[in-house]
């Protein structure tokens, strides 16, 4: 593996809501190195797409979002403590995102062009020609038919697949090191998922990028990632590479998510069938471990205090006091 | 697209009808009419004089003969003759149109230049002290009638500081700024109320855009936030905009006939006004029939813009 590229530490993210402070991200420490792929897997609400968009330095701009602590280092810098011209110089240049929601993430009145085009014009100081060329070749290579001809297009004029296409066309356009891709094809046919994950998997290999894929689905992560998190009510519950974790699940939260998976690893596109019991609130979550309400191994030390992730074999770790 | 405007210039003809209907009929149904006052200035008041009028204007015949005998001269563009001075009500309208077109635009572009900024600013400001002053002011304006404000602005400077708005109206290809001196004070008043229901618009609008997946995409591109603002936003959020503007044009012609008798501006509002106290029936209704067209084209002028503003109507 290459040299530390990212590395997140102790990330505590809070939203003022309606019922109260709401603690979405919880003391979350990751690491990517360059060209790997990090799979961020638990179930809705968990704090994946919050931990991606304080990556970008996109908590608090149009929500109630803070980030209450922590460091989040790239490529040397800490990004928590740059000004916001610096992280606007990072955006879409050295990290790159790709939403869920294809439909909703382009905009509708601007030709898909054009919207290829920006990033290379803002980032990289190309004129309006150089980055429609660049725009055409990008499309091309998501294998977008026509792609010089449809950059007049809008996107409506698109189905979701294409759409997801040209957001991985626009994230790629300033060849960034790292790209978080956010749930890509959750909002996708089964037919197409498969597609635009091996798409992603094969131009970022091909860009030297690191790819964080953030999923519900871990029959995607046995395909995709080399390593994986698994977080549970805003914290990191298990790290590990991809193989490891799959033939040794050490956190009950994991091995529940393993077992209601039938066909393991073979089946893209099996998602995730609940564990017994309730997913946590929030707002109102248990004194100590958060999964301990539905944990068959729940003992007295759980109910104390969360918790923390500790190293329990090379590349292993979990947050757990231990069942066996 | 020749075919499909043409077919909405043919969808307007029914609407068309009915307001002459209701422009003809509606006006004869004002207290005391034409002849009496006729009768009244000449010292005339045999029943021999009153017939003899009668006949002379065609008010002997039957009601729906006198409309069809006015609607088929309409639609040949003659509106008639004023029935005071004689003079043919076209070009009574053509003189008076300009000018009131010239109010109503003034105003518009005061209440857009006024409500956009402020709008974006209140949405992207959200619940700061600014969004609630800017939010206070419009519903002052939203309160405040036009004719009262008109009236102050009339009355005050001139106790206080003997300075009062210029009411020498002079065209604006004679002496434009003579013309803008009159036209601004009732221009930014007419402006300043219609701003404050386009700016809360604006303002709606940029907020729910604002929270749209594809800003969030435009951020993560690293795009400043006045690009953001500029570039992405605001086009979304003034599709529904335009349409509030077209929605409006009727509230600002009442407007204006309020303002042009305030501050004695020589336009259609003026000239309606006078006809309606004179009883000037065909004066009356060549206002109406030329505003209700007017106002038809506007929205529809408000409609074709969509196809440029929002690709998605363009393509369907
Ligand atoms: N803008 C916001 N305002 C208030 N609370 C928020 C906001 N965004 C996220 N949260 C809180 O953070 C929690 C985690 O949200 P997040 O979007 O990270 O979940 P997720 O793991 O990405 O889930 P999903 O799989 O549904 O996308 C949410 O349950 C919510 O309570
Ligand atoms: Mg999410």
């Amino acid at each position: 593996m290459g040299k530390r590229l990212l590395e997140v530490e102790d990330l505590s993210v809070t939203f003022r809501t309606d019922r109260g402070i709401v603690r979405a991200v919880d003391s979350v420490s990751l690491h990517v190195d360059e060209g790997e792929t990090l799979a961020i897997v638990g179930e809705s609400g968990s704090g994946k797409s919050v931990t991606a968009l304080s990556i970008l330095g996109l908590i608090g701009d149009a929500d109630s979002g803070r980030i209450e602590r922590g460091r989040i280092s790239f490529e040397g810098q800490d990004l928590i403590q740059q000004n916001d011209a610096v992280l606007r110089r990072i955006r879409g240049n050295r990290i790159a995102m790709i939403f869920q929601e294809p439909m909703s993430s382009l905009n509708p009145v601007l030709t898909i062009g054009k919207q290829v085009a920006e990033p290379i014009r803002l980032h990289q100081g190309a004129s309006r020609a150089e980055a429609y060329e660049q725009a055409a070749e990008l499309l091309k290579k998501v294998a977008i038919p026509d792609a010089a001809e449809r950059l007049n297009d809008f996107p409506h004029q698109f189905s979701g697949g294409m759409r997801q296409r040209v957001m991985i066309a626009m994230a790629l356009a300033c060849r960034p090191k790292l790209i978080i891709a956010d749930e890509p094809t959750t909002a996708l046919d089964v037919t197409v998922q498969a597609q635009i994950l091996s798409l992603l998997k094969e131009l970022t290999r091909e860009a030297n990028s690191a790819l964080i894929l953030i999923t519900h689905d871990l029959g995607v992560v046995a395909r995709y990632a080399d390593r994986v998190t698994v977080m549970y009510a805003g914290r990191i519950v298990e790290t590990a590479s991809a193989r490891e974790l799959y033939a040794n699940p050490r956190h009950p939260y994991t091995q529940g998510l393993m077992e209601s998976i039938p066909g393991l690893a073979t089946e893209v596109g099996a998602r995730l069938i609940t564990i017994e019991g309730q997913p946590p609130d929030l707002a109102n979550l248990p004194r100590g471990c958060a999964f301990s309400p539905r944990c068959k191994y729940s003992q007295d030390v759980c109910l104390q205090k969360p918790p923390t992730l500790e190293t329990i074999s090379q590349d292993h770790e979990r947050a757990c006091y231990g069942y066996e | 697209m020749q075919a499909y405007i043409i077919r909405r210039l043919l969808a307007l003809l029914p609407t068309l009808i009915l307001v002459s209907l209701i422009v003809f009929f509606c006006q004869r149904l004002i207290p005391g009419d034409v002849i009496d006052l006729m009768l009244s200035q000449n010292d005339l008041a045999t029943d021999q004089d009153r017939a003899v009028i009668e006949a002379a204007l065609g008010f002997d015949q039957p009601m729906y003969i006198q409309y069809f005998s006015w609607i088929g001269d309409v639609v040949q563009g003659d509106l008639g003759d004023s029935l005071w001075q004689n003079t043919p009500v076209t070009q009574q309208l053509a003189e008076t149109m300009p000018i009131t077109f010239e109010l109503g635009l003034l105003a518009l572009i005061v209440a857009l230049t006024v409500a956009i900024p402020i709008g974006i600013y209140s949405a992207v400001r959200q619940d700061t002290a600014g969004d609630y002053i800017a939010r206070s002011f419009s519903l002052l304006m939203l309160a405040i009638p036009g004719f009262w404000l008109g009236t102050l602005v009339m009355v005050f400077p001139s106790v206080w500081w003997r300075w009062s708005p210029e009411l020498e109206y002079v065209p604006f290809f004679e002496d434009p700024l003579q013309n803008l001196s009159l036209m601004i004070v009732p221009a930014i008043l007419l402006g300043l109320s219609m701003s404050a229901v386009t700016m809360r618009m604006t303002r709606t609008m940029m907020l729910e855009v604002m929270r749209q997946d594809y800003v969030r995409t435009a951020r993560a591109k690293g795009l400043s936030e006045v690009a953001v603002i500029l570039r992405h936003a605001l086009r979304n959020g003034l599709i529904p905009v335009v349409t509030l503007i077209g929605l409006q044009v009727p509230l600002l012609i009442g407007g204006a006939v309020i303002m042009e008798r305030i501050f004695v501006v020589p336009g259609m509002g003026l000239l309606l006004l006078e006809a309606i106290s004179q009883r000037d029936y065909p004066v009356v209704s060549g206002v109406f029939v030329v505003v209700g067209f007017g106002v038809l084209l506007i929205n529809l002028a408000v409609d074709l813009s969509y196809g440029w503003l929002d690709p998605k109507v363009r393509h369907q």
